[in-house]
């Protein structure tokens, strides 16, 4: 028996067994240190998955050793493997940031509690992935959004409450969507493997209650992922959440959100199914396009910077469902490459944001006057991390939205290609306001002494943002397997 | 030849770090633009035998890399650009110390990093590569722009990124994966890539997207961003808009009708008539506009769009001697337009004077720069004995073989025009009767590193009427 062969069911058991361990840390740096060296092991053992998946394709975990149909299997393809990574890998760069920016939002007394959520919420996302049975998906989701509402009403601002609850309910109706429908789907197939429902499904697709079960999905996971119009519990509740869970939850949790989307409806459905009997393209389609512009638009006139990247966050959401609207080879590259790289705009910004809550103490516009005089290098992180988002060439923004553009041509819809770049117009806007406020206006005039941030939040910034330029010029990781992952969901060939 | 990109790069932190002492950070400059230009000196030889070699930086999408190669166009922007670096790096360090502007190492190094992005622009292997850089150069150049920190310099800060950045993402990016998914290359090849991959009204359509996308090129409707730029030290809109930026515009217009088009092709598509009457309006309008235009780098600014528009039709007239006159065009009016912003600039720091109904008789005060001026204007006018000549001749040829006598005649009309806006001003200066302040003293001029700036940018004019030969040999291999 080797370890590595155990290796994917250790990506979850090893969080979820260290969140209990973590509660028993009273001390809170201890349990900060505890909660990273697990999240830097879960790294190694997702980039591990990765290379083995690369090397020998997927790789197949029999939960207890049940075999398939049965018991739980742990399924891991490209498509998996590479949300694994995004997860963990924000995850392993986030935490260095939270030492600190934690230690000053939360009380001490919590601290610890606080990080045992974390891990519950890791633990989730990370089961979410890499599952391969619809019912312990559901199990996965729902740990990491109890953990999510938590770990979101821990903000120091009173808002924090009700934004999470204001989540928990929303929430809570996306995951009892999504349970109607694995419920039906069981129903009608009498299995869970999501493999062997693929395998059942052709027989009974033309009833209504496998279109019910789809509709049902469909609709609880858009709640998750926040797609328009299903998105309002995410501006509040990235607000006000501490900043390292909105920087976390950001990068991840949507992703995650984005990646169950594509699980049922090309692995368990069937694009044909999908596409051509149910029409879902054109839904998302529209539903994609008015989410990059109306959030855009909202965004612009957001004065407070959290909320204005969190409505960012719902119209990059649209770009990443536009990409699957295509249904094609390219718009599926498209779409899961930008899970990657919005992973790494947002998580940039979001953390950068962090290091300036953490030295004034709020992220309101009109207080970041004249910031870039005094926090330089986090101000210079925000106007690169701002151009990733506008999409500028030699940023991990240009290689999503040249791809986009390019699956937008190969289908023939030339005017969605031009909406794509005027959404990136808009973005030019929101950004520009940031840039304009801290390089132009003289600083507010009650002027406390506003320094840098500590090198510690500023080492996890420049290592986001070095990535957002490294994977604008060397694409070869990110396209490569986006590819792959993308042909292995429509079942052609790269 | 990638030595060229990193040699301005590598100032870059030199000029930050020597930001505590002015002459060690000037020297950093004068030393690295010297540097540049022998380089780019040194790769004509090989360009003239034909060699066009390749220099692969990256290739972030399968099949289309960030590549570099060398060949005449190129070349041609790029000893222009590398150049007159050097001179108005000279011309800056009177100026800007001459005028004592604030944050002059930030100016430095933005400067620096700018002319790394023109020679990108220079030597673009293919079209994305191009885009890259021509990016870039937009970013670069914002913080020059917007160097005054005031409002009004932050509001053409914002005309000047939402324009130029504006129509590169929507039309041009646009344009370039479309000619990406039709050609399946965005290699620029001489003879073109595009011919036979659509129907014409297609290729008329991405043409327009191209020529629009292009908002550097300042065509209109599209140049409201030039005159708002002018807000910056004159250094900076002397290289970078009249020069670097506005050319690096109507250089990627002129490769795409000769590299990706090809001009068999250009000349049969109508949507280039329609974009050719574009550039002559554009040609006209502008110049009437600086007709009343009182400020005299908004006057510059105005003649210089008239002045793309020439180059843009050349280019999309695309037949030979339009694509020579138009590579020439871009470098007469290089020396051209520039002296003309160093004596704008000149003026300013002797006399603080902006209006151009305040400089009568003021070519008593500063003979020399005034007679710059003058030697200047007729180069962008088109007369000798000075270089604009040539490149107006092989335009003026470009419409006669093309057999569009309305384009002739809006060459000639727009020269009347820039007569009519650009002599008053030096013939005013010296034959006027001297009003208010200028009636006083004896000759003040510019700091001398300005005077010597000036005087070489003139001499420049002056001797490409006299040998313009290498430039013709080089404009006329293009696309070879």
């Amino acid at each position: 028996m080797q370890l590595g062969q155990h290796l994917p069911v250790l990506q979850v058991v090893i969080p979820l067994l260290s969140a209990p361990l973590c509660l028993l840390l009273r001390n809170g740096r201890l349990a900060w240190m505890f909660t990273l060296a697990v999240s830097w092991l879960v790294l190694a053992g997702a980039v591990w998955l990765l290379l083995q998946v690369l090397a020998h394709g997927t790789v197949s975990y029999a939960l207890g050793a049940w075999p398939a149909p049965w018991g739980i299997e742990y399924h891991v393809d490209h498509v998996s493997a590479f949300v694994l990574l995004i997860v963990s890998g924000i995850s392993a760069v986030v935490l260095p940031f939270a030492g600190i920016s934690v230690a000053r939002e939360i009380p001490a007394d919590r601290v610890s509690l606080f990080y045992t959520l974390y891990l519950l919420c890791l633990t989730g996302l990370l089961g979410i992935v890499i599952t391969g049975d619809a019912f312990n998906l559901f199990v996965f989701l729902e740990i990491s959004a109890l953990s999510s509402y938590a770990l979101i009403s821990q903000g120091r601002d009173r808002r924090a409450l009700t934004a999470s609850y204001h989540y928990l309910i929303l929430g809570t109706i996306g995951a009892t969507f999504i349970l109607i429908g694995v419920g039906l789907l069981y129903m009608m197939t009498g299995t869970l493997n999501m493999q062997d429902i693929a395998v059942r499904l052709p027989a009974v697709t033309d009833t209504r209650t496998v279109r019910t079960a789809f509709a049902f999905l469909i609709v609880g996971i858009s709640l998750k992922l926040a797609l328009f119009p299903l998105h309002l519990w995410l501006p509040n509740a990235y607000t006000y959440a501490p900043s390292v869970v909105t920087a976390f939850l950001a990068a991840t949790a949507t992703k995650v959100g984005v990646y169950v989307l594509l699980r049922f409806v090309f692995t368990i459905f069937g694009a044909a199914f999908a596409f051509q009997v149910m029409s879902l393209g054109p839904i998302l389609l529209v539903l994609a396009l008015l989410a990059i512009f109306s959030a855009s638009t909202v965004a612009i006139f957001q004065d407070n910077l959290k909320r204005m990247l969190a409505y960012s966050s719902v119209a990059q959401i649209g770009y990443m469902v536009l990409g699957i609207s295509f249904a094609s080879l390219t718009g599926l590259t498209a779409g899961i490459l930008h899970l990657f790289n919005h992973a790494l705009m947002k998580g940039a910004l979001f953390l950068a944001l962090g290091a300036v809550f953490y030295q004034l103490g709020t992220v309101q516009l009109t207080q970041l006057r004249g910031l870039g005089r005094r926090m330089p290098w986090t101000m210079a992180a925000i106007v690169i991390g701002g151009l990733s988002l506008v999409g500028v060439p030699l940023t991990v923004g240009f290689i999503s939205k040249w791809y986009l553009i390019l699956a937008a041509l190969e289908s023939g819809w030339w005017p969605v290609a031009v909406l794509v770049l005027l959404g990136s117009l808009l973005a030019m806007v929101y950004v520009g306001r940031l840039v304009e406020t801290a390089y132009f206006h003289a600083p507010p005039e009650d002027d406390r002494e506003v320094r840098e941030a500590p090198l510690s939040l500023l080492l996890p910034i420049w290592i986001l943002i070095l990535a957002n330029l490294y994977f604008g010029i060397d694409t070869s990781l990110t396209v490569g397997v986006a590819r792959q992952a993308a042909a292995l969901l429509l079942g052609v060939s790269p | 030849m990638l030595l060229a990109l990193t040699v301005p790069l590598v100032a870059v932190p030199l000029v930050v770090a020597a930001r505590r002492r002015p002459n060690l950070r000037e020297s950093v400059t004068l030393i690295a633009a010297t540097l540049l230009f022998g380089l780019v000196v040194s790769l004509a030889p090989q360009v003239m035998d034909g060699a066009r070699p390749t220099v692969i930086l990256a290739e972030p999408f399968p099949g289309l890399p960030l590549a570099l190669v060398l060949e005449p166009l190129g070349l041609l922007f790029a000893l222009i650009a590398s150049f007159l670096w050097l001179i108005t790096s000279v011309y800056s360090i009177g100026y800007m110390r001459g005028h004592r502007e604030q944050h002059q190492t930030r100016f430095y190094a933005y400067f620096a990093i700018a002319l790394a992005a023109v020679m990108g622009v220079a030597f673009a292997g293919n079209m994305l590569t191009l885009f890259v850089f021509y990016e870039v150069l937009t970013l670069s150049t914002y913080p020059l722009v917007t160097h005054a920190g005031t409002d009004q310099a932050r509001r053409a800060g914002r005309v000047y990124l939402g324009l130029l950045l504006g129509t590169s993402i929507v039309f041009l990016l646009l344009a370039i994966a479309w000619t990406w998914s039709l050609a399946g290359t965005t290699d620029f090849t001489p003879g073109g890539i595009l011919s036979g991959t659509a129907p014409a009204a297609t290729l008329g359509l991405l043409l327009t997207l191209y020529v629009f996308g292009v908002g550097k090129a300042a065509l209109m409707p599209f140049h409201r961003w030039l005159p708002a730029a002018m807000v910056a030290p004159t250094p900076v809109s002397a290289l970078l808009h009249a020069v670097a930026v506005v050319k690096a515009g109507v250089f990627t217009i002129l490769k795409v009708s000769v590299y990706l088009f090809g001009s068999g092709l250009m000349i049969t598509l109508v949507a280039s008539h329609w974009l050719q009457y574009v550039a002559a309006a554009t040609i006209l309008l502008a110049s009437l506009v600086a007709m009343r235009q009182d400020n005299l780098k908004a006057r510059l600014a105005y003649s210089t769009i008239s002045q793309l528009g020439y180059v843009v039709l050349g280019a999309l007239l695309a037949n030979a001697a339009g694509i020579v006159g138009s590579a020439m065009h871009i470098a007469t009016h290089a020396f051209g337009k520039i002296t003309l912003f160093f004596c704008a600039g000149a003026i300013l720091v002797a006399t603080h004077k902006t209006e151009v109904s305040q400089m009568r008789g003021l070519g008593r005060r500063m003979p020399i720069t005034m007679m710059a001026f003058l030697i200047a204007s007729l180069s962008i006018i088109g007369l000798p004995p000075t270089g604009g000549t040539w490149s107006k001749w092989y335009l003026a040829i470009g419409t006669l073989e093309a057999g569009q006598l309305a384009l002739l005649a809006v060459l000639m009309i727009s020269s009347l025009l820039n007569i009519a806006y650009l002599l008053p001003i030096p013939l005013r200066a010296f034959f006027s009767a001297p009003s208010g302040d200028n009636v006083t003293g004896g000759t003040h001029e510019a700091p001398l590193f300005s005077l010597a700036a000036i005087i070489i940018t003139t001499l420049g004019c002056l001797v490409l009427f006299f040998y313009p030969e290498p430039l013709y040999r080089l404009a006329s291999q293009i696309g070879r």
